[in-house]
């Protein structure tokens, strides 16, 4: 299957995103000049590493473990195919044919030179994409729900909200030199997929009484050294007052946030510290008194960015398809595939594929040149050229007929693309750790390696049913172990890797941070471990409890006691 | 002389690629075995200043010492886990990184 096969050439392919106008397209082309411009300058000398920094860090490029690393924007994780490809063309040009996608629906590259950058981010605004504010104390890429606009338990689509929020914060001169950073997350359906509980603002879309659209507001959530589940600031806030309300929130945040402590500098703190009563207060306060006619909200302009987000052209088809449920009696791989990683869509007919980047045994987030053309092509043969990136580092193909699953799956399967375990033991989310990253403290992707090695059996997988590791390589918590129902964080003690599990993280609507149990154990120590943690639950779980459930009644004394008992026996944990 | 509990190699990223380079005898090495080994706080301290000098030279950035052992080959191996992986490159990509060229 080329990009040229006719199969390929439906009418209107990505009709689904959002495209650059004109402004947006001068900027970014600006931007890219003007880093060239200062590569060039540090190159022979004129600025030096601590006057380039804070301009390569504007541009998403950081110093890492073994080279430098690009972090390049996926906003709200919506990607065209053509976008992937030139993600792969990037990828085998520029690095070493991969990329790593990240929790905060980004992409990194491992490998690139600082004398090649420019050259880099020149490819991606080709194509509307750029490294603008995925680093620094700004307002960071806003993320969002990776099934939106098909989920059948959304209120709305979030991404207009998003895009609105992208365009509002882009370079917005007052929250450029934020305290810290920022990280805004929206979700517009019934279940939190976007993790918005733990992030420095969480929007979720709701309907009020007089039936009216508008947001819940939550703030002060965030992980890191300090995790805190955030708190409703607001109830409801009207879509015409949502942007005069963040920029109130922001405002507070700007004035209040504590400058004198990097790790307290976030919003979280500020909440923690005040309490929400006062930081509401403060909010609505600025609020009242602010000249609201700047940020006021013009439905034209909200109509006409949602305008990108409309629905494709779909076909009308019968709610269940015949052919896929033959084919999945027929082919039990396939079967398994369609039980596990295929979800409902709105429309009849069609189905919402997650392509999961955790093969057994791989290296979580990964994916090479390759399968990204491979995705980008099925995205265009079944799915009108769109993709979406997870925050759980996974590919989302939103709009799949059916009838057409098998042969995607055929296609998934021949690129090592179709493993079955979309939510369950093996689909771990880990950060890079000290594989690549300068700041960890232990290696992430082995131990995420080894647990999904130990839990390989995909039908045992599927028995144990929906289960979250997490796993972060230092207290920064990239990897979001926090909110992993089994959280890892690697630490160093004397002089060795040592990890620390969690119990009973959330990242969802009802969210929790995990619950230390036990010691430190070294890495070869955590497959055991978990497999322990499974095995007691499995045996203590009442019908159809998820982990988080039997957790939440069986109680953490139980579970430790597990683990004490474990420690008795030998396994020195 | 003032004796170091360990001997000591210089690590810098080079500015141009980013890539882990080594102090050595007649400048920077990509290859840690040819690194310069400091065995003396003197020693050491000359490496540091040359660190600083290359530094404000625009070659390198993020320079420091790490503490080593002196294998049977006298080639200098790093004492904590963070540098014994940055000698090589991923542990997970064993075909990255230095350890890709044989370096390590
Ligand atoms: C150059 C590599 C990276 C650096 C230097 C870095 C740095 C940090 C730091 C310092 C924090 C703590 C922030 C705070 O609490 O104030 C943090 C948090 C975080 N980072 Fe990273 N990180 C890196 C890579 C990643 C990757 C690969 C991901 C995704 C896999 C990621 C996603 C996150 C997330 C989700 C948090 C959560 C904490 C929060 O904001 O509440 N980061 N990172
Ligand atoms: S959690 Fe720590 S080790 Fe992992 S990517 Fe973030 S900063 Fe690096």
């Amino acid at each position: 299957m080329t990009a040229h096969d006719p199969a390929l050439a439906r009418p209107n392919a990505p009709t689904t995103t959002y495209r650059y106008d004109e402004f947006d397209a001068a900027f970014v082309k600006e931007r890219v000049a003007e880093f060239r411009e200062q590569v060039r300058r540090r190159l022979e000398g004129s600025l030096t590493e601590d006057e380039f920094r804070p301009f390569r860090l504007m541009n998403g490029l950081y110093l890492q473990l073994h080279a430098y690393m690009l972090r390049v924007a996926i906003p709200y994780g919506v990607l065209t195919a053509r976008q992937m490809r030139r993600l792969a063309d990037i990828a085998d040009k520029y690095d070493r044919g991969y990329g790593h996608f990240t929790t905060r629906q980004n992409l990194q590259y491992n490998w690139p030179k600082l004398v090649d950058t420019p050259d880099i981010l020149e490819a991606l605004a080709e194509v509307e994409m750029h490294a603008i504010q995925t680093s620094g104390n700004c307002i960071r890429n806003v993320t969002a729900d990776h099934f939106s606009g098909v989920a059948p338990d959304e209120i709305e689509d979030p991404r207009p909200t998003a895009e609105f929020l992208r365009q509002w914060s882009s370079a917005h001169p007052e929250f450029s030199f934020l305290p810290r950073k920022f990280k805004i997350a929206v979700t517009g359906a019934a279940h939190d997929r976007a993790a918005i509980m733990v992030h420095d603002i969480g929007l979720a879309i709701e309907t009020n009484e007089a039936g009216e659209t508008g947001y819940k507001v939550v703030v002060g959530g965030g992980l890191g050294r300090s995790p805190f589940v955030g708190k409703a600031i607001r109830d409801f806030v009207s879509r015409a007052d949502l942007l005069a309300y963040l920029e109130a929130i922001l405002r507070v945040y700007n004035r209040f946030g504590r400058r004198d402590n990097k790790y307290k500098a976030r919003i979280k703190i500020l909440v923690h510290e005040k309490g929400i009563d006062e930081v509401r207060q403060a909010v609505e306060a600025e609020f009242a008194a602010m000249d609201r006619s700047v940020f006021s909200y013009d439905p034209a302009e909200f109509e006409r960015i949602a305008a990108f987000f409309a629905p494709p052209p779909y076909e009308t088809l019968t709610a269940e398809s015949e052919k896929l449920r033959a084919e999945s009696v027929a082919h039990p791989a396939f079967g398994n595939f369609v039980d596990v990683n295929v979800s409902p869509h709105k429309v009849p007919g069609y189905a919402v594929v997650t392509v999961s980047l955790k093969p057994i045994g791989g290296i979580p987030g990964d994916a090479t040149s390759q399968q990204m053309r491979v995705l980008a092509d099925a995205s265009e043969r079944f799915g009108f050229g769109e993709l979406r990136i997870s925050h759980e580092q996974n590919v989302i193909l939103p709009h799949v007929k059916q009838d057409e699953l098998f042969d995607l799956w055929k296609t998934l399967d021949a690129a090592g693309l179709a493993t079955a375990n979309a939510g369950l033991v093996s689909d771990i989310i880990s950060c890079p750790g000290l594989d690549y990253c300068a700041l960890a403290t232990a290696r992430s992707i082995p131990v995420a390696q080894a647990i999904s090695r130990r839990f390989s059996d995909l039908s045992r997988q599927r028995r144990i049913g929906k289960l979250g590791i997490k796993i972060s390589g230092c207290i920064n918590a990239c990897g979001h172990h926090h909110v992993g129902a089994i959280g890892i964080l690697g630490l160093e003690k004397k002089g060795q890797e040592s990890y620390q599990i969690t119990l009973g993280g959330d990242p969802t609507f009802s969210a929790a941070i995990g619950e230390i149990v036990g010691p430190g154990v070294t890495a070869d120590q955590v497959p055991d471990v978990i497999e322990h943690i499974v095995d007691f639950y499995l045996a203590e779980r009442q019908e159809n409890e998820t982990f988080i459930q039997t957790w939440r009644r069986v109680g953490h004394a139980r579970f430790k006691d597990v683990l004490r008992r474990e420690g008795e026996d030998g396994a020195d944990i | 002389m003032t004796a170091l509990k360990h001997p000591q190699i210089l690590f810098a990223s080079d500015l141009a690629d980013g890539e882990v380079v080594f102090l050595g005898q007649a400048g920077w090495e990509r290859d840690h075995a040819r690194a310069r080994i400091a065995r003396d706080k003197e020693g050491a301290g000359a490496l540091e200043a040359f660190g600083k000098a290359e530094i404000a030279a625009n070659r390198v950035v993020d320079v420091y010492l790490a503490d080593v052992e002196i294998g049977a080959d006298g080639a200098p191996t790093p004492l904590h886990y963070r540098e014994k992986m940055r000698i090589k490159g991923p542990s997970v990509r064993r075909d990255l990184g230095k350890q890709a060229r044989g370096a390590a």
